[in-house]
This record gives structure tokens, sequence and C-alpha cells, in this order.
């Protein structure tokens, strides 16, 4: 059954771009914020080609080594806060309310704001590429001493990361109040879909650590403006100290970036294989267990500052223990997939290749919990394989799936479905030819972050670069296919997919500006 | 037409260095020249083949049922979605692997952080961008940074063999003995890494970090800075000259009359 909903004053609303600077509706805001997230996704992977580029073939060809350091950082920034952080909080905004028979957000105005405040955030940082001094050189993890020697980009670049943390903690603080207040009768906390889970538990995470690094950059720049000590050795401070509080954030950071796609994979994979996903409950544990191990495991990513021993061994253990909550995750998608019938429409061959190629990055992930071994991967091209294995195919693979899964439902259209599935082959063509050689010419010795290499490490670089450009090209097929997608196609039925289920497909495609106004009838 | 382009560009490329310099040791870790070196080399190789044989299980699982459980098969899908004692196994059978690896990594850290009876003790410094080495109880320091030409760096002449891991004075150190390195900074973070010693530190400003190393073999081995340190992070490697403890008497004498003379010259 659909429920059409008779139109009311409610869905009066200004055209034109007032609409959009307004509007306070669930699906509007989830609509910018994907839009913010696939600009933001371009200018990002621009940075990354500029890397690329230059690290084609040995030698300075085609930028100086500062720029190019601005290069890595701000491709990081834009990528994390920029994309995949907003990306989810895109997909959070359209289906939570929707998954759990909710009319809208709790908060609609904050929900308005938590967008608008990042494109401001984004300028901010971004016009500090014209600034005297050049943009943040010092890498996204902003480590002092080196990242007080940014020019004038450095207020900048910490009030920029104020606004996302900001717009982080206010969206997260939402999406609780949303989840926990707005579910329609009967929605009990263990009917509701993963993907509402696995935000609950990233919005926890969220509004625990942004005050965390707030609170970290806030250091940074007393110590820079203000003649405060706390990381500067020669005043007494402690420069070890930035990096506890910073992967104390930057850990479960990691998490915030990935939880969320582990519910959209969960939700693709039973309903193209048609069968329930096997073991929810263990799903919803290993969630929050990953959440817990993920605020105890900071410190492995300093395995090299020189720690005791007994902290090594602590921060070795804790997080070879994350290798079993997120098995659990594997082992259940793939008993998911055993003995369903399935079929491999784009959604579903994205949240595979997602399944594959994230494995792959645990894998590794796995290989540098291991303390001795991490004194040669770390801050190698390892460790750059590992985390773009993760975020790549793993997290913008699950935004992806996400897209192709519910756009006929945002749009009312089909996509075409043959160019769906050359734009995932070629993307997992080319992350693969990109993000693979780099295994390689880590553990042969390439440090990361350098603008030029020795000889052995030649050929790899040239096979990753020319990955990384047919990665980005195929990119523009993903553009492409969304705005014909919007414009017109097939239509959609409200089931879209055969082996839907949940609330979301008991809607119109697409569904009325406002929906379940009414709360639905939860059986 | 693109990816087809690339795909001959690809299998050139891959012909390319199966005939010139490619090898099985390129594309892995080194296995060094200290025993911990090869113990770390080894638990390396652990891991990534338990990894192999997880992932050979997992994924053929996963392969297995996409070919056989597809609906074009005309296969009805089955219903079940839980089970107590799968999730247990599959939670305690890891659990116990991770353990098998845990144990030798924790013995060979263990080792790592054994710095007793070290004979010669080495201060090294990390600046913007080069190194500074003062062997201690010696009146023996310099500093040692990039030799590699700026024509070469700015493609203007040919890159030597040794492009980017040379440097004007090498880390003199003996074989067989037991070398403790004392780490700090002058100024930013830096790391100091040289891969066949498996050594990997941070050099930070305030602290003094310690490693140990005993060198099996003699020769010249190559590092370089590890940890993001500013413009020219990519330029300050490290070259290490492990020779006998005879010859390393030998040049440590010299180095030391050398100085003690230049010393005398100033003070002249």
């Amino acid at each position: 059954m659909s429920s059409v909903v008779k139109d009311t004053h409610h869905d009066e609303h200004p055209s034109g771009i007032m609409r959009w600077i307004t509007t306070t509706n669930h699906k509007d805001i989830g609509t910018l914020y994907l839009w913010f997230a696939m600009i933001m996704f371009f200018i990002g992977g621009l940075m990354a080609l500029v890397i690329r580029s230059e690290l084609f073939q040995p030698g300075l060809q085609f930028v100086d080594p500062q720029f190019f350091n601005s290069m890595t950082t701000m491709h990081a920034l834009v990528m994390i806060f920029g994309v995949v952080m907003p990306a989810f909080t895109g997909l959070a905004n359209w289906m939570i309310p929707i998954m759990i028979g909710g009319p809208d957000m709790a908060l609609p105005r904050m929900n308005n704001w938590s967008f608008w405040i990042m494109p401001f955030a984004f300028s901010m940082l971004l016009s500090t590429l014209w600034m005297d001094g050049g943009a943040p050189a010092g890498g996204w993890t902003l480590y002092p001493p080196l990242s007080l020697q940014t020019g004038d980009a450095f207020p900048f670049l910490i009030f920029a990361i104020h606004f996302m943390g900001l717009s982080s903690i206010m969206g997260a603080i939402n999406i609780v109040a949303t989840i926990l207040n707005m579910r329609a009768p009967g929605m009990t906390l263990m009917k509701m879909p993963l993907f509402v889970w696995t935000w609950l538990i990233t919005a926890f995470l969220l509004i625990a650590v942004m005050p965390v690094l707030a609170g970290g950059v806030t250091m940074l720049l007393t110590d820079k403006f203000f003649g405060t000590s706390f990381f500067n050795a020669a005043g007494g401070g402690d420069p070890v100290m930035f990096q506890h509080i910073f992967w104390f954030f930057g850990h479960p950071e990691v998490y915030i970036l990935i939880l969320p796609s582990f519910g959209v994979v969960s939700a693709i994979i039973p309903t193209f294989a048609r069968k329930p996903l096997f073991g929810y409950s263990s799903m919803v544990y290993a969630t929050a267990s990953i959440a817990f191990l993920s605020f105890i495991v900071w410190a492995h990513h300093m395995f090299t500052v020189g720690m005791p021993l007994a902290g090594e061994v602590f921060f070795m253990f804790a997080t070879m223990l994350i290798a079993v909550p997120t098995g659990v995750k594997v082992f259940n998608w793939v008993t998911t997939m055993w003995k369903g019938a399935m079929t491999f429409e784009t959604p579903m061959l994205f949240a595979i290749g997602f399944i594959v190629m994230f494995t792959i990055g645990g894998f590794s992930g796995l290989m540098l919990a291991i303390t001795p071994a991490d004194f040669q991967y770390h801050d190698t091209y390892f460790v750059v394989a590992h985390f773009h294995y993760v975020l790549v195919p793993g997290s913008i693979f699950a935004i992806m799936a996400a897209c192709y899964f519910w756009l006929p439902k945002w749009t009312g259209n089909m996509y075409p479905e043959t160019l769906g599935k050359i734009h995932f082959w070629l993307s997992t063509f080319f992350v693969n030819l990109t993000f693979f050689p780099m295994h390689f010419v880590g553990l042969a010795g390439m440090p990361r972050r350098i603008p030029d290499y020795s000889l052995q490490f030649a050929d790899y670089n040239m096979i990753a670069s020319i990955g990384a450009f047919g990665f980005g090209f195929a990119q523009l097929i993903f553009l492409y296919l969304i705005i014909k997608t919007i414009k017109g196609g097939s239509k959609a039925t409200d089931q879209v997919w055969e082996g839907a289920e949940g609330l979301e497909w008991t809607l119109s495609s697409p569904p009325p500006y406002h929906s379940f106004s009414t709360p639905p009838v939860i059986k | 037409m693109f990816l087809i382009k690339n795909l001959i560009l690809f299998i050139t490329l891959m012909a390319n260095f199966s005939l010139a310099n490619a090898g099985w040791l390129d594309l892995n870790m080194t296995e060094g020249v200290t025993d911990i070196s090869q113990e770390v080399f080894g638990l390396h190789m652990l891991i990534l083949w338990i990894c192999v044989v997880i992932g050979v299980l997992v994924f053929g699982a996963m392969f297995w049922s996409i070919l056989m459980h597809r609906k074009s098969k005309g296969v009805t899908p089955a219903t079940f979605h839980e089970s107590t004692s799968l999730e247990f196994l599959w939670t305690i059978v890891p659990f116990v692997i991770l353990i098998g690896m845990a144990v030798p990594a924790t013995k060979t850290l263990i080792k790592m952080y054994d710095h007793s009876d070290s004979e010669i003790h080495i201060k090294i410094t990390g600046y913007q961008w080069l190194w500074q080495y003062e062997y201690l109880n010696t009146n023996v320091s310099f500093y040692s940074k990039l030799s590699t030409p700026y024509d070469e760096i700015y493609n203007k002449s040919t890159k030597n063999v040794n492009y980017l891991q040379e440097v004007d004075k090498e880390l003199i150190v003996p074989v067989n003995k037991k070398i403790r390195f004392l780490l700090t900074s002058n100024d930013v973070l830096h790391a100091w890494w040289v891969p066949d010693l498996a050594l990997k530190k941070d050099a930070i400003p305030g602290y003094i970090n310690e490693m140990s190393v005993v060198i099996n073999e003699p020769g010249i081995y190559r590092g370089r800075c590890a940890e993001l340190c500013g413009r020219h992070h990519g330029f300050m490697p490290i070259v290490i000259k492990a020779v006998e403890e005879k010859e390393y008497e030998e040049w440590l004498a010299n180095a030391e009359k050398a100085k003690t003379s230049d010393v005398a010259k100033i003070n002249k």
C-alpha cells in the first residue's frame, strides 16, 4: 500500500533559491547535504589528481613541495569533513525519519542551520589556498610544532574546523533526538533498520569526540597567538599530548566514517539476496562493540612516538580486538547472501565491492595493529593503501551504493542500469589500480606525504597515478547519471526493488514532501 | 576507449617490470640485516598468510554464493536469519587466532625494547631538513644532509641510482655491536627510519627516544625521514655504513683526531 498524503498547506514552500535557504524539510536538507558532498568530492578529487600528477614520475615536475603538502592536507580535510561526513548526514536526513515512520527530523530549524554552516566553513577552508604562506601544509592531523608554522591560513583553518565540528555536533544531536523521539508506535529499538542503528551509534561517537577535536585545535590556536605552551616543549609543554588528544578524536572519527556504511550495506544485501539479514541483533551488538573499542585504541596511530612498552602492548591488543566484531559483520553479510536468490543491480554490485575491498582494508588494518611490524609500516604508503581501501571502496562505495539504492525512491525515476554497472566496474578496476600498488611501495620503503621519491618506487607510482585519473574520470559518469535520473527516466514503482522491505518502500516514489504525518502501522 | 588505452598501457608496464627490475623483494617488506628485523619480517609474513587464508575462505564462500545462489538459476531464497551457535563460533575462532598472533608479536616487541648492554651510544637530532649525529663519549659529531644535486631533482640531468637516498656524510657504525640511538629534534617532529634495521622512531622536541640495534652484516643501508616535517620532508635521507669493528675503531680515532686539531686551530 502506498500512503498518498493529501496536499496540505504544509506542502507550500518558497520556490527557487529561497526554498533551499529557508527549508526545514528533512528531504530538502538531505538533498542539500548530498549535493554539497558531491561538489566537495570533485574538489577533493582534483587535489588528489594534483598529488598523483606530481608523483607520476620521480623528480619535481608540477608543483612546489610546500604546495604538494597543502594538497595532501586539504585533500584529507575536504574528503573527510566535506564528503564522507556530509554524505552520510544527507543519507541520514533523507532516510532516518522515513525509516522510523516519523514525520521529519526532531529539530528541523537546527537541521537547516547545521547544513548551512558547512558552505561557510568550507569557503573559509578553501580560501586559505590563496593566502600568504599557502594553505595548511602540516597534514590533516595538524601535529605541532609543524602545524604552528602555517602562515596566514592558520586561524582560518582552526575556525573552519570549529564550524565543521559545530555542524556535526548539531547534526548528531538532531539524529539522536529523532531516533529516540520520533519513532512510529510499535517501532521498537530492535525493530529499527540497521542503517538507523549504525547512525544512532555514530551520532553518539560524534557528540563524544568532536568537542575533543575542538579543544585540541583551540589549544593550537592559543599556542600560536596567545603565548600558551600546551604543545611547546621549550615552554614546558608536550608536543605528544596533541597527538593523544587528536587521536582520541581521530580514531572514533574513522568509525564515524565507516559505521553508517555498515548500515547501508546491511540494507542492500538482504534486498538483493531476497533473504532477511542474518544475525540482526549480533550486528547491533557488533556495531556497539566497535564503537566502544574505538575509544581505547587511539594510540595505535602513535606506536613510534616512544610510548612505554606497556602502552604499546595494551594498544596492540585492544586494536587487534576490533577484528572480532568487524569479522562478525562480514560473516553475517556473507551468510545473508548464502542460499539467497541474488540479483546484481548496481547497488548490490557496490555493496559486494564494499564487502570485498573493505575486508582487504581490514586485513591490512590487522597487520598494522602488530606493533613490531607497524614500526616498518608506520607513515609509509602501506598505511595510505590501508586507509584508502577502507575509505574509498569502503565508505565512498557504500555512499554510492546508497545513492543507487534510494535514487529511484528519491526521484521517482529509475537510473540507467547499464550505465550504473559501467560506473561500478570502472570504479572498481581503477580504485584497485590506484591503491593496490601502494601496498607494495609502502612495504618497499616509500614514506607517505613526500612529493618526490627515489627510483625504486617509480613503476608502481606511475600505475597508481594512471589508476587515480581513471577513477576520477569514472566519477563523471556518476554525476551525469544522477542528473539524468533527476531529470527523467522510466518511472519507478513504490516498491522499486523486488526484495525491498522497510517503511521507505511503502511511500510513493518520489515520496510526498511531508511523509508519515500520521504514523504508519508497524507489524 | 579510455579504458582500453589504459589497459594496454598497464599491461605494457607490467611486462616491463617483470623483464626489468622486478622481483618479489621489490614488492615486500625488507628482511633486513638484524635478528630483530628478520623476526619482524617473519611476523609480517605470518599475519599476511593468516589474512590470505581467511580471505580465501570468506571470499570463497561469498563467490560460491554469488555463482550458485542467484535468482537467474531459479533458486528459492532460504529464510534462515539467525544462529547463536554460528555467531558464537565466529566470535571465538577469530579471538583464538588473534591470540596466536599476539604472543609472538609481544615477544618481538619486548626484545625491541631491551636497550641494555649497549656499547656504542649515538645521539641523533632532527632538523628541518637534515640530521645531526653525535657519538657520545667522544668529540665526534657531524651533520648529514641530502647530496643529490638540484639539477637531478628538477629533471635537468639524469638521476643517479641513489637519487634522493644519498648524503654528504654517512653515519658509520660497527657490525656485531649493540648500538643505542638517542633521538630528539630541534624544531618539528621527524622520524628516523632505516627499513633494513627495522628501526623507526619519532624525533620529538623535548623528548629523548631510545632504540637499539645489532647489525649482522657490513653494508650501506638507506632510510628516510618518515614523519611529515615541512617543505623538504621528502629530501632528508639517512645513510648508514656498517663496517667491521676494526675499521670503525680506526675511523673513529681519525675523526676524533681531526676534530681535536680543528678545535685547536679555532682556539689559536
